[in-house]
């Protein structure tokens, strides 16, 4: 029942995530890389950063490319938790474009606030104007950061930022920081309408 | 835990390590076990894989499970039918590559392979040892393994790799010799046994102690063997360590002929089973196959640190690749979980694969593409200085 939930795409917004993420994460910390895909960002913080970095990966696919990009991969699928990890035993605890493909959203969102001292999450922002406009014109949303049709997606658990934001009130999330970006540029007006992919900063209250 | 390489044997070709032959290491310092027995001196038959480096920084020790033995690869001659039991692992080109490494198996203590073992003649009484000789453990064997290396003039290894026992044996490496090795692999292992699997070894040795052949272990003075409860330790052993899906997938309920209402092996799995424990009873030692079994139950790093493997792997510096295989229920998956999350409470480097296999616990031995990928990848990322002059 499990979907593979790497989106490995290599678009503008990926990377830029990669940049904001690198721009939240200490020199030298210890990271740990929630649905690592072939390990890029891990292997991206640890020649900026020195991070001490382990990847998680499902896919077995994946688990190959970390290790021959020399990531720390462990094997294990998220939606059983992370009960291999002390409690805050790291400094920053990613998940990155992952969390819409997660079943048990809920509780992987508690897990990692568990082990991590600081998390980031990043996700596509489902109430970006594009993806309204094509379901206004009676269509499921398809872009380059959505690149699957309604009937093969890994998405199951689609949000907008006004969503995760009442969901962090809710949960009562710490949200320390929070950026939004469409095709690299930052977007600090409307952003739940403008922006397509939103980065968070995280802490347990 | 098979002896032989039990699928695709067909490891005759450009990857093939060729013909090998075994050599002895004679030691005549006394080794004190952990028991506090000395061995007051012994030998250690092991074959060797490709070619030291100039800089000794390539050497690969495999360390071999409950039956294994030094005859990891190859064949002896042209006409051997079996091939070493990793053969389908280890060679050129193969995912423990001896164009890179230089590659030691060995024959443990105790064994009955050439090391001094039960069999052996014990030179204080000029008798083989039988009874007499002592119990060994995990820990001694790293130790006299050590001494192997010494002899080989390595003074750290790139990589200490084993499954099941054997990667016991790695795991203790790395923590009686943190200096000494750099990488290990532990695959389809544990960071100790189980209560189910004492029980299982339990009932192994129960059957050759209560063999009226067995002879209090002397059973080389009476010139008989305890076949039968070798045979049946064996066939006990050859269940634990296949999936119920394997078995079934392999034999099923499928008989050999008609139903004959006897106590005959009728059922494709008796047959197989009884074709194993005979021939696991004609070529292996019962007094060794008790040892092994007791190796295993005696091993826990963890004791004498009320039980937190975390602090017993606290000295720990070597990188780690760990691998387990989902339908092994002998050496589960989260018994390999429990040393990953010890070495991760220690900011080791450590990687962990699960394999998804159907064969249980033999997995660990056979040829699949994924699971050979994932020790290709790892042992293609350890670093080994300088390369043989050829």
């Amino acid at each position: 029942m499990q979907n593979n939930v790497n989106i490995t795409n290599s678009t503008q917004e990926f990377r830029q995530d990669f940049a904001i993420i690198s721009g939240w994460v200490k020199f030298g910390s210890k990271v740990l890389d929630l649905g690592c895909g072939d390990g890029a960002l891990l292997q991206f913080l640890r020649s900026g950063l020195e991070v001490k970095g382990y990847g998680v990966e499902k896919d077995d696919a994946n688990w190959i490319a970390c290790m021959n990009n020399g990531v720390n991969v462990i094997q294990m699928d998220l939606e059983d938790g992370l009960s291999g990890f002390e409690d805050q035993s790291f400094d920053t605890v990613i998940l990155s474009q992952t969390l819409q493909a997660m079943h048990n959203t809920e509780r992987i969102v508690l897990e990692m606030l568990r082990v991590g001292c600081e998390v980031i999450v990043t996700f596509p922002n489902f109430g970006y104007w594009r993806n309204r406009i094509q379901i206004l014109s009676g269509n499921m949303p398809v872009s380059k950061i959505l690149p699957y049709q309604w009937f093969d997606t890994p998405n199951v658990h689609l949000c907008t930022i006004n969503d995760f934001d009442e969901f962090c009130k809710n949960h009562k999330i710490s949200v320390l920081e929070r950026k939004v970006i469409t095709d690299g540029n930052q977007i600090d007006f409307m952003p739940n309408f403008l922006g397509n992919l939103a980065i968070y900063r995280l802490k347990a209250n | 835990m098979t002896e032989n390489n039990p699928v695709g044997n067909n490891s005759v070709g450009s990857d093939f390590v060729g013909i090998v032959a075994p050599q002895t290491a004679h030691f005549n310092s006394p080794l004190t076990l952990k028991s506090g027995a000395v061995l007051p001196q012994f030998d250690l038959v092991y074959e060797t894989y490709g070619t030291l480096n100039a800089d000794k920084s390539n050497a690969v020790l495999i360390c071999h499970a409950l039956s294994g033995t030094h005859h990891v690869a190859g064949k002896y001659t042209e006409n051997d039918k079996y091939a070493g039991w990793w053969d389908n692992l280890v060679g050129p080109n193969k995912p423990l590559d001896t164009n890179k490494f230089f590659v030691i198996g060995l024959n443990n203590l105790g064994g009955c392979h050439g090391s001094t073992g039960p069999v052996s003649i014990n030179p204080e009484t000029n008798q083989q040892w039988g009874s007499q000789f002592p119990i060994v453990t995990v820990e001694d064997w790293v130790k006299s393994q050590a001494l192997l290396a010494d002899h080989l003039g390595i003074a750290q290894l790139a990589a200490v790799i084993g499954g099941s026992l054997g990667g016991m044996q790695a795991l203790q490496w790395t923590i009686a010799y943190p200096e000494r090795v750099r990488h290990a692999l532990v695959i389809a292992s544990a960071p100790n046994l189980t209560a189910q699997n004492i029980a299982f070894n339990e009932v192994a040795r129960q059957a050759i102690i209560t063999d009226p052949e067995f002879h209090g272990g002397d059973y080389y003075a009476h010139h008989v063997l305890p076949r039968r409860g070798l045979r049946i330790a064996r066939m006990l052993g050859h269940i634990t360590y296949l999936s119920d899906d394997a078995m079934g997938a392999k034999f099923g309920r499928k008989l050999k002929g008609d139903i004959k209402y006897s106590f005959d092996a009728e059922f494709e799995m008796e047959s197989y089973l009884r074709y194993q424990g005979d021939k696991f009873a004609g070529e292996f030692d019962a007094n060794t196959y008790l040892r092994m079994t007791r190796a295993l139950d005696y091993y826990d790093p963890a004791l004498n640190f009320d039980g937190d493997l975390s602090t017993a792997l606290n000295k720990v510096t070597a990188k780690f690749l760990v691998v387990s295989f989902t339908s092994d229920w002998r050496f589960s998956p989260a018994r390999s979980r429990e040393i990953v999350k010890a070495l991760l409470d220690n900011e080791r480097t450590v990687s962990y694969a699960e394999v998804t296999a159907a064969h249980g616990h033999d997995a660990f031995l056979m040829r699949d593409v994924h699971y050979h990928n994932i020790l290709r990848a790892y042992l293609n990322s350890i670093e080994v200085g300088i390369h043989h002059a050829k």
